[in-house]
């Protein structure tokens, strides 16, 4: 069932024969143009051997493939670990993987619960060392990580920090820099540098006590002295020909606008960012390559047609929705399709309140009457011409 | 701080497939031709960054063109809503 493709059809026509009105059908038909490209250069009658076995792979009219698609997916996914998975010893990022991060992806979470980016670097840039200083500059830096200690100093009523000169150089900024960051961002605050290395933040307000002494010191370790806000891992690695930082923490909107990436590459695992950023088209694109990703790295093999039409169903809206009781499952036209998924009955009371009609055209309602559902040859229906013979 | 990206970045975006406006006349013939009315179309926001920089206004069809893994390429309609 994984496959996406059936070959039942293709049974029952060879079986039945085929006629010559269903030959011209298939004589007719044409491969997608990647396809034709393909076999080309083949013969005529080889062209037209596979030109018939598509045709034969394809989809009955009336297949239910949302239902094909649902458990092409879902079956393989109970088999998949539960566990996350550890490296020990390895430089890397652990992020959510395996079936945590399918059920992430269809439930629509608003936030990942491990955001990253992958950043691709300009032909310029792409090579160890420029990697490594672009991923400096990228990395989240407050001053608590850049200090080596902090001290009230009573005597002279100031606060004393001093830098750690190794971590000042790793993201390659002075005492000095510091400093005016720190003005930027402190008000009513005066900074200066002392020492080499030690800065002193002293309030401009007369009178100080020892409790905004202390405030003033909780606040400095928590500004944001470099990078961009909401990263906060990065490691550079290199994949195939290219070098690549891989973040912790997402922050799309600037770093496609940054000096040195491929912003044509770089992408986020955040969708609804994606979505906000580059459209929905774009989220679209990326709940299934993300979906295949997590399928693909468990040794699952389902068909890319499964994936592309739940991506498609999640984003018909135009926003990204989540498979389930508040998304698309919640927002079914059929009362008794709803009542049939979860919570029957806060549906079947609140149908009975609003005097809800069912017209019986989903799947779900007409099981549930005993109709033949309208799927497959359930679809048709005999029609009489009055004035025929 | 406010970051404004430039239309071609998002454009050129891998993620990004191509996106067009439909003219009114092609707009008629596609709906004749799938036998739906407009609402029936999945829906795009007009708010939504790509349809921002065409200029969509609410009613517009836009043509996409994806590549697709299976199909080399495969066309989609999304219709403009408000919002």
């Amino acid at each position: 069932m994984t496959s996406g493709k059936k070959n039942k059809g293709a049974e029952k026509m060879n079986k039945s024969g085929v006629t010559a009105d269903n030959n011209k059908a298939v004589l007719s038909i044409r491969l997608p143009k990647r396809y034709e490209e393909e076999i080309s250069e083949l013969p005529p009658e080889e062209q037209e051997k596979l030109r018939k076995r598509y045709f034969e792979m394809l989809y009955d009219i009336g297949e239910a493939i949302g239902m094909v698609a649902a458990h092409s997916i879902s079956e393989p996914a109970t088999q998949t670990t539960l566990r996350a998975y550890h490296a020990e010893g390895r430089v890397q990022l652990v992020t959510t993987k395996g079936l945590p991060r399918l059920i992430e992806i269809f439930d629509a979470r608003k936030v990942p619960s491990t955001p990253s980016m992958t950043i691709y670097l300009d032909e310029e840039h792409n090579n160890k060392e420029a990697a490594r200083k672009i991923a400096a500059e990228i990395r989240e830096t407050n001053l608590e990580q850049i200090m080596k200690e902090d001290s009230l100093n009573l005597m002279e009523m100031k606060v004393e920090i001093v830098l750690d000169e190794n971590k000042l150089a790793e993201i390659n900024m002075t005492a000095e820099d510091v400093v005016r960051v720190l003005k930027k961002n402190l008000r009513n605050v005066d900074v200066k540098v002392e020492d080499k290395n030690k800065i002193s933040l002293e309030s401009k307000k007369g009178e100080v006590n020892l409790r905004d002494l202390q405030a003033i010191r909780i606040k400095a370790r928590t500004i944001h002295i470099k990078g961009i806000k909401g990263i906060t891992q990065v490691i550079v690695e290199k994949d195939g020909d290219d070098w690549i930082i891989r973040t912790l923490g997402t922050n799309l909107k600037k770093v496609l606008i940054m000096d040195g990436i491929d912003p044509r590459r770089t992408k986020s695992n955040h969708i609804f960012e994606v979505m906000k950023v580059l459209g929905v088209e774009a989220a679209r694109n990326l709940i299934v390559e993300e979906t295949l990703k997590t399928l693909r790295e468990q040794g699952v093999d389902t068909d890319e047609r499964h994936v592309m039409l739940i991506a498609d169903i999640m984003t018909f809206s135009g926003v990204v929705k989540p498979i389930g009781r508040y998304g698309i499952a919640g927002e079914k036209a059929s009362v008794l399709a709803k009542a049939n998924f979860e919570e029957t009955i806060k549906h079947l009371t609140n149908a009975a309140a609003k005097g809800e009609v069912d017209d019986l055209k989903s799947i779900f309602a007409n099981v549930i009457v005993g109709n033949l559902p309208p799927i497959g040859t359930g679809m048709f229906r005999l029609g009489l011409k009055e004035d025929g013979e | 701080m406010v970051v404004d990206i430039k239309k071609e970045i998002i454009l050129n975006h891998e993620l990004v497939p191509k996106h067009e406006i439909l003219s009114e006349e092609e707009t008629q013939e596609l709906l004749e031709k799938l036998g739906i009315s407009k609402k029936q179309l999945p829906r795009i926001y007009a708010s939504d960054p790509v349809a921002k920089i065409l200029g969509a206004k609410p009613g517009d069809v836009i043509k996409i063109t994806r590549k697709s893994p299976t199909a080399g390429e495969s066309i989609y309609y999304r219709v403009v809503v408000k919002g």
